[in-house]
């Protein structure tokens, strides 16, 4: 199967942190791969250095044969209109209606005339249940509109591929429900691979193809759902099973409390 | 020992690691600015003039008018007693198209405008929208920064030409309508006083300098600002702060240059 995306060896830090050290992972095409991790622990990181806004300091990142940090800056860009990222907060652009932020990249990067990116954009907004409100501001719209505001945008150049920052988060059940099946039919309706990262366990594992799971700087777990849900290593377990003891820590490194609070004495 | 040898090597680290960062954000800032402007660049650039210039009109010319008649009464009280309120024209003249006009405006557009780039670009940092542009494959270097960076340069000038000629006839408004002083002469002497080179194209030349300066802070500012709220309002200060002071001390300068050495 052909990888869209493929990670090796690589090396991130933060000034003096690591945030990740030494992982490889590959997204096939044409799938859902899930990327799981506590909060913190460089999800998005990870996305926009597959994006090229972060550069890491070692190892390959490879998006359709070519290597995402060594191309020119003009090469990157032109890879960047077949990749789309849904950011955690959907940065909408606060100075234009939701269909003007849909109808953005249509009249940055093609030519056509209003009347069909007026018709494509209506149709990417009934995609994501937002047809009637395309008149609207992004301070009108509720979390969960503007985030699918947001996909309807990220969707509109028909990308290769396309990356989920937290797309559930601070979702009512009905309308994470909703989310996941559009996940799921846009990734095949539009012929797309997808990379969903996400703390969501299961929802995400209902339609994954795969999934990597993340924490401490590396990857502990990869496989399908089943092989995720049937594994017997205890970081996996842990983290399926959301105990706060265990291998993965919860705390940000830290000295012990205890030491911590007995030296203000 | 090996301590203090940590200590300049962190700093020497630190300086290169500043020096660097600040190396590629002008490459890539004037890479963005004199890149050939797309048709809809130019669109977005006047929309920033009127944003920037038009809306700090108001500020501008009640500024003017104020500062202009401030100038005549001051200036008539003094030059009444030497007989020669008549030279009050070329005295309001000069100031405002030498200094004034060039520095007060400047102080304005970055007290209205430039903390306004800041505060704006800042917050499309923090909300992730100019990562947003990145991801579409929009360069925001050229999408936002630019136009706003043309507009503010094309539009200081222009306030600085306004605020002095309005100043000019707040001056006639207190020198002459008020106190009396001779029409005829408020103005003929002004037009046989003030120099074009000298005087007009002088001031311009400073108000262009001014508007580098605000604008590129400004924009600085907001483009390199911690995404945070904190970070946006330090951000904001800074510009304001850093562009008065740095206004005042290229005045001297530029006024040393222009007019010391005749
Ligand atoms: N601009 C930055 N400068 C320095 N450190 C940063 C910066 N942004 C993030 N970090 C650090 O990098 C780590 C990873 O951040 P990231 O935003 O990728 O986490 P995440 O996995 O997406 O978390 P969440 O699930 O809460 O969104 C964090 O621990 C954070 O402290
Ligand atoms: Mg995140």
């Amino acid at each position: 199967m052909t990888k869209v995306v493929e990670i090796t060896n690589m090396h991130f830090t933060r000034g003096e942190r690591t945030i990740y050290e030494n992982i490889s992972l590959s997204v096939a095409k044409g799938g859902i791969t899930a990327i799981m991790g506590p909060s913190g622990i460089g999800k998005t990181t990870l996305l926009k250095i597959i994006g090229g806004q972060l550069v890491p300091n070692s190892g390959d990142v490879i998006f359709q044969g070519e290597n995402v940090h060594k191309v020119s800056r003009s090469r990157l860009y032109e890879m960047r209109r077949k990749m789309s990222m849904l950011f955690q907060s959907g940065a909408l652009f606060t100075n234009m209606s939701v269909f003007d932020n849909v109808a953005f990249p249509l009249r940055e990067h093609t030519k056509l005339d209003e009347s069909i990116i007026s018709t494509i954009v209506k149709l990417k907004l009934e995609a994501v249940g937002l047809r009637g409100a395309l008149g609207l501001m992004p301070s009108e719209l509720s979390g969960g509109m503007a985030r699918r505001a947001a996909l309807a945008r990220a969707i509109a150049l028909d990308p290769d591929l396309i990356m989920y920052d937290e797309p559930f988060a601070g979702q009512d059940p009905i309308s994470m429900g909703v989310l996941v099946e559009l996940i799921k039919t846009l990734n095949k309706a539009l012929d797309l691979t997808s990379i969903v990262v996400t703390h969501d366990v299961s929802e995400v594992l209902e339609i994954a193809d795969y999934a990597y799971i993340m924490a401490n700087k590396t990857i502990i777990g990869a496989g399908t759902p089943e092989e995720i849900k049937n594994s017997d290593s205890p970081l996996v377990r842990q983290f399926l099973n959301g105990d706060a003891d265990g291998p993965v820590p919860f705390h940000y490194n830290a000295e012990s409390l205890q030491d911590d609070l007995l030296a203000v004495n | 020992m090996t301590q203090l040898a940590n200590y300049f090597a962190s700093i020497g680290r630190t300086t290169i690691e500043k020096v660097v960062a600040i190396g590629q954000a002008s490459l890539m800032l004037f890479g963005a600015l004199f890149a050939f402007p797309k048709v809809k660049n130019i669109g977005l650039t006047i929309h920033q003039i009127y944003v920037v210039g038009v809306q700090s009109l108001l500020i501008i010319m009640v500024s003017g008018l104020f500062i202009g008649m401030v100038m005549a009464l001051q200036g008539y009280t003094i030059l009444v007693n030497y007989g020669a309120e008549g030279s009050l024209g070329p005295m309001v003249a000069l100031s405002l198209l030498r200094e004034l006009g060039p520095v007060v405006t400047a102080l304005l557009f970055a007290g209205r405008a430039g903390s306004a780039l800041t505060a704006e670009i800042g917050l499309m940092k923090a909300t992730e929208q100019l990562s947003s542009l990145e991801m579409m494959a929009v360069d925001p270097l050229r999408r936002v920064i630019a136009p706003r960076f043309w507009a503010g340069v094309i539009s200081m000038p222009m306030l600085a030409i306004i605020f002095s000629a309005i100043g000019i006839l707040g001056g006639h408004l207190v020198g002459v309508d008020w106190l009396g002083v001779d029409s005829g002469s408020y103005w003929s002497i002004m037009q046989s006083t003030v120099e074009w080179d000298k005087d007009v194209v002088n001031g311009i030349i400073k108000s262009i300098v001014f508007a580098l300066v605000v604008v590129w802070i400004a924009l600085y500012k907001g483009y390199s600002c911690v995404p945070t709220s904190e970070g946006i309002s330090q951000a904001t200060t800074q510009t304001v702060v850093y562009s008065s002071l740095l206004i005042l001390g290229l005045d001297f300068i530029l006024t040393a240059l222009m007019f010391g050495i005749s």
